[in-house]
């Protein structure tokens, strides 16, 4: 069983977010760079399968610049078997990302295909399913749990109000959510193997990128907050002015 | 040119944000001089022609075999079929669980890309200006797509509806018949889960403040006191104690919402949770902490203990409705 796991370097989830004086993109002085949340579960997910059928390999591929080589060695460092980077520079357009990515994974015969749910940078929810398209697989999107039975890959996926249960026949593309574990933390064996372990590079073969960023901006302030009272006695105040004041209720 | 809204039926009824997306659908074909189709995929059209009062022209409803059920081969490849027979400046979907899903796959088909969970829509000297949030909410991206048709969904609550007379015609078109590849086993509702935090316009949220599981009765409390449109949110640090599931988490490693109306309770205001809550249009904060920052960008803030806030908070609630 051959796994790719696709994996993006995006700001820590806790970095303040500047504006670059392009005002188009951020400012990158000072972030910390790691492996997108979702990202590391699917990796998780992936490492947890290899190791319940005691066999398989499990790769790691992002789109990036050299400096996403440090996400890919974490990746290695976590326990994947090999790592490539596709290397280019990644816009906002997901489609032109999924076009590198089915590039690569065609050459690699995976029998699975796994990605984050999401990326939290852009947040758009749209690589793993634009690349099953492209690659002609079928898609699982948002799942919690991924098991492997015979040729197929069985999945519970968080949707409204409930969790289903699904079926795919492998090869197949999953996207990941939080399931019921965490990832591993790399061991400082892991990090020594990682130096040893292949880290090949490649031009990405890009899409065009036809999702054009005019402008970023800081979200709209909030007027100052305001505190109506203390303890019960404000509650029927609170009220008050949600009714009649805010007009939410 | 024309806009096409995809929309979404439940158990029979339009769900609101099926409005939502025909208003937006609106406002870019009157600036470009087009009318706006819908598009449903279920098993009948039910009440699809109220869409005219929001602005829809012709509605074109799938129905048949398969439409009764959510299936992402399926219910795309009878998007992209509709999409190519018409001739759209752009097509709108929302960004629910089942759009977040459905949209990609879609444009994956059309080879066109798609903005994603769009908060406010421009046309401006013909161009389609679609603001998004990004970093979850940290900042707000203006982008255009250079493709046709443009692919957009927009973030549920943040588009209200707008009455607009239209013709609101029903049209039957055909389902498509492109073979299923991932099968359903079984389907199992969560307890006490009725609407998902990332679309509900009320949303009712704990933390760390609550001081345990157990005492989440007072929450739900609060959310059956607004009634059937409110659900249930948490903080990163209530789900990372394993006290509520991750569906329900609200931030950046969860989902950002843009409710009508957002409680926070127990909830001090880490970064990345204020990123994903801060575009509701109303906060409420209560909290024991006078100095907790979820009350710099809280409306209305009540410093208190929720134990005893919140039954309080309900039953005042229940006695004005």
């Amino acid at each position: 069983m051959k796994i790719v796991v696709c994996i993006k370097r995006v700001p820590d989830t806790e970095a303040r977010i500047r504006i670059a004086s392009d005002g188009k993109t951020i400012d990158p002085a000072g972030i910390k760079f790691v492996i997108s949340p979702y990202d590391e579960f699917a990796l998780e997910t992936a490492l947890r399968l290899k190791e319940a059928s005691g066999s398989g390999e499990v790769l790691a591929v992002s789109v990036g610049e050299s400096t996403t080589g440090e996400q890919l060695r974490s990746a290695l460092a976590m326990g994947a078997d090999g790592a490539v980077l596709l290397k280019g520079r990644t816009s906002c357009d997901g489609l032109a990302t999924a076009y590198a990515l089915a590039a690569e994974i065609r050459e690699q015969n995976a029998d699975l295909v796994l990605l984050g749910m999401k990326a939290v940078d852009g947040d758009q929810q749209q690589v793993g399913p634009m690349l099953a398209g492209l690659l002609d697989l079928p898609c699982v999107t948002v799942a919690a749990s991924v098991e492997i039975e015979g040729e197929s890959v069985v999945c519970h996926r968080e949707i409204e109000g409930g969790v289903e249960v699904v079926e795919a026949p492998l090869p197949a593309v999953v996207t990941i959510t939080k399931g019921d574990f965490e990832p591993r933390y790399p061991s400082l064996k892991g990090i020594m193997a990682a130096k040893k372990k292949p880290l090949a590079e490649k031009d990405a073969q890009l899409g065009p990128s036809r999702l054009e960023v005019r402008e970023l901006v800081p979200p709209p302030e909030r007027p100052a907050g305001r505190i109506v009272g203390e303890g019960v006695d404000a509650v029927p105040e609170l009220v008050r002015l949600l009714r009649e004041e805010a007009k939410v209720l | 040119m024309n806009v096409l809204a995809v929309v979404e039926q439940r158990d029979g009824t339009l769900r609101r944000s099926s409005a939502e997306a025909v208003t937006a659908a609106k406002s870019i074909a009157d600036a470009q001089g087009g009318v706006v189709h819908a598009l449903l995929i279920a098993p009948d059209a039910g009440d699809a022609a109220s869409l005219g009062t929001y602005g829809a022209d012709t509605i074109h409803v799938a129905s048949g075999a398969g439409a009764g059920r959510y299936d992402p081969d399926v219910f795309s490849a009878t998007v992209a079929e509709r999409v190519q027979a018409g001739d759209y400046f752009a097509v709108i979907f929302i960004a629910s669980s089942q759009g977040r899903d459905l949209a990609p796959r879609v444009a994956a088909r059309l080879d066109v890309p798609l903005a994603a969970d769009a908060t406010a829509l421009a046309v401006e000297a013909g161009e389609l200006i679609i603001t998004r949030p990004v970093y979850a909410g940290r900042a707000f991206s203006k982008v255009v797509l250079n493709a046709e048709p443009r692919l957009l969904s927009i973030r549920p609550n943040t588009f209200r509806p707008a009455e607009a007379n239209a013709a609101g015609t029903v049209e039957n078109v055909s389902i498509s018949t492109v073979t299923p590849r991932v099968t359903v086993r079984e389907t199992r509702a969560s307890e006490g889960a009725r609407m998902d935090v990332g679309e509900a316009p009320i949303i009712v949220s704990g933390g760390r403040g609550l001081k345990g599981p157990e005492h989440w009765p007072l929450l739900e409390a609060l959310r059956d006191a607004l009634g059937s449109s409110a659900a249930l949110g948490a903080s990163r640090a209530v789900v990372d104690a394993g006290w509520r599931p991750h569906a329900e988490q609200v931030g950046q490693t969860g989902k950002t919402v843009s409710p009508q109306l957002y409680f926070a309770i127990g909830i001090s205001g880490a970064m990345q949770h204020l990123a994903g809550m801060r575009s509701a249009r109303t906060i409420v904060a209560i909290n024991k902490d006078r100095d907790a920052p979820i009350f710099k960008i809280a409306d209305y803030g009540l410093v208190g203990d929720a134990h005893e806030v919140l039954p309080a908070l309900a039953e005042e609630i229940r006695k004005g409705s």
